[in-house]
């Protein structure tokens, strides 16, 4: 007679066994991090200060190795290799985390104390020597180049935008594209040699002029204001087009009344973000628009300085004083990376507030 | 026989003759000034070929003696930026795409395109500032230790100015452009694709390694191309952090480094007068060209994998 087995079975989960908890690889990087840099803080003892950032990376890495070797004893080989990629992807993300907020923080503490000292913001390097003085003439000289640059630029680049998109077909249109995109690529500092070259021929040598420098942006700035805006104007529906057409109405009409209208939202984010791009541009501005201690409103005449020239001079030339001058060139870096920050974060309201409400 | 019916044609009239007119003009007009770019460097430059090597600043054999170390110090720099950025680059847009918790990726996206948008000059002021003298204690390690590997050669620098230094710095500005584009051409990857891969049951790396790499190969390479065009050209960064002198070598912790094309020009332009200013457009326009090679054989991968993205 057979009798039933009657003793509970504890069937395995087939999910879950062999593998490890989900919270293992915490445990394990809290563990290599208490460990490393316990002993960092043991062996920094006698001297009274220990080295957190060596602790942090040997614990980082015992944390790698041991989460390998782990898996690797319980998972086997493939799991423990999908371990490890887990861990170095993440790895890299955090990795390229630290210069930006290392950096944010530097320029932050470095160039709050002179930014808001009283005169950066209201006078100029002129006669100055030593502490004191400002950045007013660099930042009205940066308005106005990089002004007169998006003023170049913009239309010309919409209006190559709607080319591509509304009449081209053909050679032209893929010349075009494809010369775009290689403009893209040129080297700002080429981009200031050839304005200079263009001066020089008209004007002759050693010419500096405000308006060259904006010149000079708008090679940079045109083939950004193309992409973005041929991309936007891309999404129009053809529905619309066509919806316009069957009415009558000519096509320079749809364009203006309909498909601008629609996309632009997307433009103007595309070309705040363009500006911001050309408005830290240093090295053509340092060949065709010079650089000064004074005030300069004349963008057709003499030198003209700029936030990001003036940051890089500084630097570059301190006077006897050599502190004073570093204090402001980190002022002007933070200067420069507010007005960037603002102009990005007017095109992010600009797209949320503005693009088309879509689903009725 | 019935004559065929006239084509009716809209009528034209003279907005759109303007509109159509302007929109080709300007299109033409970026076509005008990117070949204006082109001739008027040449044209500025031809002196700096024709003229006596003696006339020329530092007095080398020829021209070319002049140019050769800056050739070879923007491509060592820009190599050595490239070996860093391309694993970490590789490594934040597989985080992002495949790793990163849905909900957070799209702002972690972000966060890398903030690299982005700070200035080039502000990378050079941290570059030279903070990060130059905070690397400096690591350099002297690496001499001490490794001393016997060529690229460690003592004496190390004392100021942390070195190429190495100059290659984390553009290492860092050309991550966010590399980790965009790689970014999209991996969310592209067909689903079904993955899914399939998966269902074999393949561990996620296995995914990634079957079916998003393979699939991304043509873009991952243009984005790479599209970076180092972005590293020869950069300019501020350089001369501001290297410490120049007008030397080939690959010993990456001295005081003395190769400098590059875009920095030595920024460095003695405004200085220059004279045969000098040609001298140093002519550096220019070998950067242009360089630059022009990279980014058109970048652009023409892009391009022709346009054709094949239909691989799903």
């Amino acid at each position: 007679m057979t009798t039933l087995d009657t003793a509970p079975r504890t069937v395995a989960n087939t999910y879950t066994a062999g593998k490890l908890p989900k919270w293992t690889s915490w445990v394990i990087l809290a563990g290599s991090l208490v460990i490393t840099l316990g002993i960092a803080v043991l062996v920094g003892m006698p001297e009274g200060e220990f080295n957190w950032i060596l602790g942090l990376i040997a614990g980082v890495i015992l944390f790698v190795f041991a989460n390998w070797l782990l898996a690797l004893l319980v998972e086997g080989g493939r799991q423990a290799k999908n371990r490890l990629v887990t861990s170095l992807v993440t790895g890299a993300f955090v990795l390229a985390l630290i210069p930006l907020i290392w950096l944010t923080v530097t320029v932050l503490t470095n160039g709050f104390p002179t930014f808001t000292n009283g005169t950066f913001l209201t006078q100029s390097m002129r006669n100055v020597v030593g502490p004191g003085g400002g950045a007013l003439h660099a930042i009205v000289g940066t308005l106005i180049i990089t002004g007169f640059a998006a003023l170049m630029s913009i239309p010309v680049g919409l209006m190559t935008a709607i080319y591509l998109v509304e009449y081209g077909n053909g050679k032209i249109a893929r010349a075009i594209t494809f010369f775009v995109d290689v403009m893209t690529g040129i080297p700002s500092i080429v981009a200031g040699l050839a304005t200079y070259a263009l001066f020089a021929l008209v004007f002759g040598e050693g010419v500096r002029s405000g308006f060259a420098g904006s010149v000079a942006l708008s090679i940079l700035m045109i083939p950004v204001v193309v992409r973005s805006s041929e991309e936007i104007i891309r999404l129009v529906p053809n529905e619309l087009r066509e919806a316009s057409y069957a009415l009558g109405v000519p096509k320079w009409r749809t364009i203006v009344k309909v498909v601008l209208p629609t996309s632009i939202a997307g433009i103007t984010t595309g070309i705040m973000l363009s500006i911001s791009r050309v408005i830290g541009e240093t090295a053509p501005l340092l060949i065709v628009a010079g650089f000064t201690a004074s005030m300069n409103y004349n963008p057709f005449s003499e030198r003209m300085m700029s936030l990001p020239v003036f940051v890089y001079t500084q630097y570059t030339q301190p006077g006897t004083d050599a502190q004073a001058y570093i204090d402001r060139a980190w002022a002007g870096a933070l200067t420069l990376i507010l007005i960037v920050a603002l102009l990005n974060a007017i095109a992010r309201i600009v797209s949320h507030f503005f693009s088309p409400k879509l689903g009725r | 026989m019935t004559a065929a019916p006239a084509r009716i044609t809209a009528k034209k009239r003279l907005g759109d003759r303007l509109f159509s007119g302007g929109a080709l003009t300007a299109g033409a007009l970026i076509l005008v000034v990117l070949a204006g770019v082109a001739i008027f460097l040449v044209a500025q430059s031809i002196p700096a070929f024709l003229v006596d090597p003696s006339d020329i600043k530092g007095e080398p054999d020829s021209f070319w003696a002049y140019v050769g170390p800056l050739v070879f110090g923007t491509v060592w720099a820009a190599a050595l930026a490239l070996l860093i950025a391309v694993p970490i680059a590789l490594g934040i847009s597989l985080f992002i795409s495949h790793y990163a918790p849905r909900r957070l990726a799209q702002g972690l996206g972000y966060t890398i395109d903030l690299l982005a948008a700070v200035p080039s000059v502000v990378y050079g002021l941290w570059g030279a500032g903070v990060l130059a003298p905070a690397i400096q204690p690591f350099y002297v390690w690496l001499t001490e230790n490794l001393g016997w590997f060529p690229l460690f050669t003592p004496p190390v620098s004392g100021t942390g100015r070195t190429i190495l230094t100059v290659a984390i710095v553009l290492a860092v500005m050309i991550l966010p452009i590399i980790t965009a584009l790689c970014r999209e051409v991996f969310l592209q990857t067909p689903k079904l694709h993955e899914e399939a891969a998966l269902a074999l049951g393949a561990t996620r790396w296995e995914m990634i390694k079957m079916a998003v790499l393979p699939f991304g190969r043509p873009g991952i390479i243009s984005a790479v191309m599209l970076g180092l065009g972005r590293a020869l050209g950069e300019t501020m960064a350089v001369a501001m952090v290297l410490s120049p002198a007008l030397i080939i070598t690959f010993v990456v912790t001295s005081s003395q480094n190769p400098t590059t094309i875009p920095a030595n020009i920024a460095l003695n332009y405004p200085e220059a007068h004279g045969i000098d200013v040609n001298v140093l457009i002519a550096t220019g326009l070998i950067l242009f060209v360089i630059t022009f090679a990279v980014n058109s054989v970048a652009r023409w991968a892009v391009s022709r994998r346009k054709e094949f993205s239909g691989a799903n």
